[in-house]
């Protein structure tokens, strides 16, 4: 059984009176111990799928059908108590920023003890205990010294690892960490993903990895699910999506970034148009307007979501080389 | 080749200030010593992490900061030492686009306004709604977003009546912050795309910033690498990123985790460690000295001048060895 199954799953923003469905009928699961990437887009509902996991929605967001299932639990069904004691011990959640999810005017020792105490019912000299310990782990030095340090004494870099550090606070089984290492400069990035990716095999958690970045996904990532305008439109393994990718969006995206493997000269193919908003509803195949292969039957038609792909014409090596 | 920018053993430092007196408690050493040139129609890229000092280098190339040594040579002439109305002149010939379209456009002008606004106050000559129309439509924007404030527009979008803004004035040179780096890859490619056709069109020279090396790498000609203020390497894209020198170019290089699951190179010398020291307070000697893996006793305590290696190449390390044709 997986770890995580998440099966029709749909989100919608009521607003003025109006219900906008932001996240479009989402199925996927996630294996103990692995890493997936969710990739795609600013606004293709990587966050807010990821947060009805967590079930950290904001108030105007609601889950409107599908199901969640966690280790055999039902998420949708639990009681907010249940729900917050569930997301302190066996899911969690590392942010972008670190700096607006840490609290500026408490010490990091505290936030991170706290965190303990809460998750893990352990005494104050427990808890301080393990802290050092996880500050040790995610390679924060002279730990003992930085527990009494405040944010604004730590760097980006630094910042992050004390939110991952509070992330594995609890022994958690799953991480959904939502862009990382986004904010933070390529040297520092290599340091904290590799981080994470050590954490990973060594406690056997599992980590749901959202970005934007393809090189980030294809060194860290077993799986992919790529989204496009709240649907997942492909996913498979890093290994298949990379080598023959069979959506033309998960091509496109492929083919528009330039590449330190490649001949610094091969031209870039961007896709053309803007990504899809869930705000301007767009018939058939949402990705139809940017897609160089649409056909009447796209325009009209929304393709489901079948072996991993949601696409009336599935691209083949031929397919690919011919535009 | 003539050199279009010369940037001459320039430094920018920030005096931070403290006290009722606001007497200078210490200084920011935001650019050291940095000389650099532009050819005429070339892209010359500029990396580091950030901090590292490119921005301010790029705001007093723009002549926004003050240098506080150094000259800036254009097309022939000093302006490091131009003020006011006599700056008016280099203004045009110099324009920029900065990261974030949204912050620097004016959310209270439409793309038409915002765009006769910049030849309305340099009394452009020709007609200006002509021109307006001309601009967006070099940028890829239909004629309606001439009525459309930047709310109503994409990043992309936003983007393009940023580049529209900065060629307004047939520019000579124009300087690039960050301008692709908070959209979308389809997007960023898009206006890649657009940044080189330009160029080719017009004969336009970039300064290019950025901090993504496969983007900077795909754009330019040359380029140079900074960290904490200085260059530490520069030279032609080729000579960079088949064989970096300064250990900090490499583990840069090194770093970037390629698009392909079956690449195992990403940090194969393993991933760099430390943090990058303040520019408030930088570490004597060269400036890498506490994060490098080959560092020597004596690169604690002096700076390693930039030396070159033969061709566009040069670094400033004290292990690397200048090549047999540099020597010659
Ligand atoms: N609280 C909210 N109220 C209204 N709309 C929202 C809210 N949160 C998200 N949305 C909308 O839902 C859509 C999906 O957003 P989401 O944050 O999941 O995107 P994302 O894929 O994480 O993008 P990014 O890469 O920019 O983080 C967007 O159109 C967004 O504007
Ligand atoms: N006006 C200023 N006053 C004081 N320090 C500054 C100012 N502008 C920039 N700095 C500092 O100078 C250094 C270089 O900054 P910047 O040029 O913006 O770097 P980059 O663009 O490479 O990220 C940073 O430490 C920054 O905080
Ligand atoms: S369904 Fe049609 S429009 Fe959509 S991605 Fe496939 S080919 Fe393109
Ligand atoms: S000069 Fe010394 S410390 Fe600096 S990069 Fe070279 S070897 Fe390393
Ligand atoms: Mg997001
Ligand atoms: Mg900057």
């Amino acid at each position: 059984m997986p770890l995580l199954e998440i099966e029709n799953l749909t989100v919608s923003l009521s607003q003025d009176g109006t219900e906008t469905t932001l996240v479009h009928d989402i199925s996927y699961s996630v294996e103990r111990g692995e890493i997936l990437a969710l990739v795609g887009e600013s606004g293709s509902g990587k966050s807010v799928s990821s947060l009805a996991v967590m079930g950290l929605l904001a108030k105007a967001l609601r889950v409107t059908s599908g199901t969640i299932r966690f280790d055999g639990n039902d998420l949708l069904a639990l009681k907010n108590e249940e729900m917050r004691q569930l997301r302190g011990r066996d899911i969690s959640m590392v942010f972008q920023e670190p700096m607006t999810s840490l609290n500026p005017v408490r010490s990091i020792g505290s936030q991170i003890m706290e965190s303990i105490e809460e998750n893990l019912g352990l005494s104050r000299a427990k808890a301080r205990q393990r802290a050092i310990e996880l500050l040790k782990e995610v390679g924060v030095a002279d730990a003992e010294r930085r527990l009494k340090q405040y944010p604004h004494h730590f760097s980006g870099g630094m910042r992050q690892r004390v939110m991952i550090a509070i992330a594995l606070a609890g022994n958690p089984k799953l991480i959904i960490a939502d862009e990382p290492t986004t904010a933070l400069d390529v040297t520092i990035q290599a340091q904290i993903l590799d981080l994470m990716a050590r954490i990973c095999r060594d406690h056997g958690t599992a980590m749901i990895l959202i970005t934007h970045n393809l090189g980030i996904v294809a060194r860290y990532a077993q799986r992919v699910n790529v989204m496009y305008g709240g649907r997942i439109v492909e996913s498979g393994s890093a290994r298949a999506i990379y080598a023959e990718p069979r959506h033309p969006y998960t091509d496109g995206l492929l083919q528009s970034v330039p590449r330190l493997d490649q001949d610094r000269k091969v031209p870039l193919r961007p896709i053309q148009g803007n990504p899809a908003d869930p705000f301007t509803p767009i018939p058939g195949c949402r990705f139809h307007p940017r897609c160089p292969y649409t056909t009447q039957i796209c325009r009209e038609e929304a393709p489901g979501f079948d072996d991993g792909l949601a696409c009336h014409f599935p691209l083949t090596t031929e397919t690919r080389e011919a535009v | 080749m003539s050199a279009l920018l010369r940037i001459e053993d320039l430094s920018v430092h920030f005096p931070i200030r403290k006290g009722l007196l606001q007497r200078q408690v210490a200084e920011v050493r935001a650019v050291e010593q940095v000389t650099l040139s532009l050819n005429r129609g070339e892209a010359f890229g500029l990396v580091g992490e950030s901090g590292c000092g490119k921005t301010t280098l790029a705001r007093t190339v723009l002549r926004l900061v003050d240098p506080t040594s150094g000259e800036i040579w254009f097309d022939g002439k000093n302006v490091s030492g131009l003020k006011g109305k006599s700056l008016a002149p280099y203004r045009k010939q110099v324009a920029a686009i900065f990261q974030d379209p949204f912050s620097s456009l004016n959310p209270r002008m439409t793309a038409g306004k915002i765009l006769s606004e910049v030849l309305y106050v340099h009394r452009y000559e020709g007609s200006i709604p002509g021109r307006v129309a001309e601009l967006l439509s070099l940028c890829g924007l239909a004629p309606r977003f001439a009525d459309l404030y930047p709310h109503e527009m994409s990043g992309g979008q936003r983007q393009r009546v940023g580049i529209a803004r900065a060629l307004a004035l047939d520019p000579e040179l124009i300087v690039c912050d960050e301008a692709v780096s908070a959209l979308d890859v389809s997007i960023q490619a898009q206006i890649i795309n657009l940044l080189e056709e330009l160029r080719a069109k017009f004969g336009l020279t970039y300064l290019f910033i950025g901090h993504d090396l496969s983007v900077v790498r795909h754009l330019c000609d040359r380029l140079a690498v900074m960290y904490l203020g200085r260059i530490v390497e520069t030279g032609t894209s080729e000579e960079l990123f088949s064989s970096p020198r300064h250990p900090y170019t490499k583990a840069l290089i090194d770093a970037v985790p390629a698009p392909d699951p079956d690449d195992d190179n990403t940090n194969k010398h393993g991933a760099l460690a430390g943090e990058i020291p303040s520019p408030l307070n930088p570490p004597p000697g060269c400036v890498f000295h506490t994060r490098c893996p080959v560092a020597m006793d004596h690169c604690k305590s002096t700076v390693p001048p930039l030396s070159q290696l033969g061709g566009h190449h040069a670094a400033a390390c004290f292990a690397v060895e200048p090549s047999q044709d540099a020597q010659r």
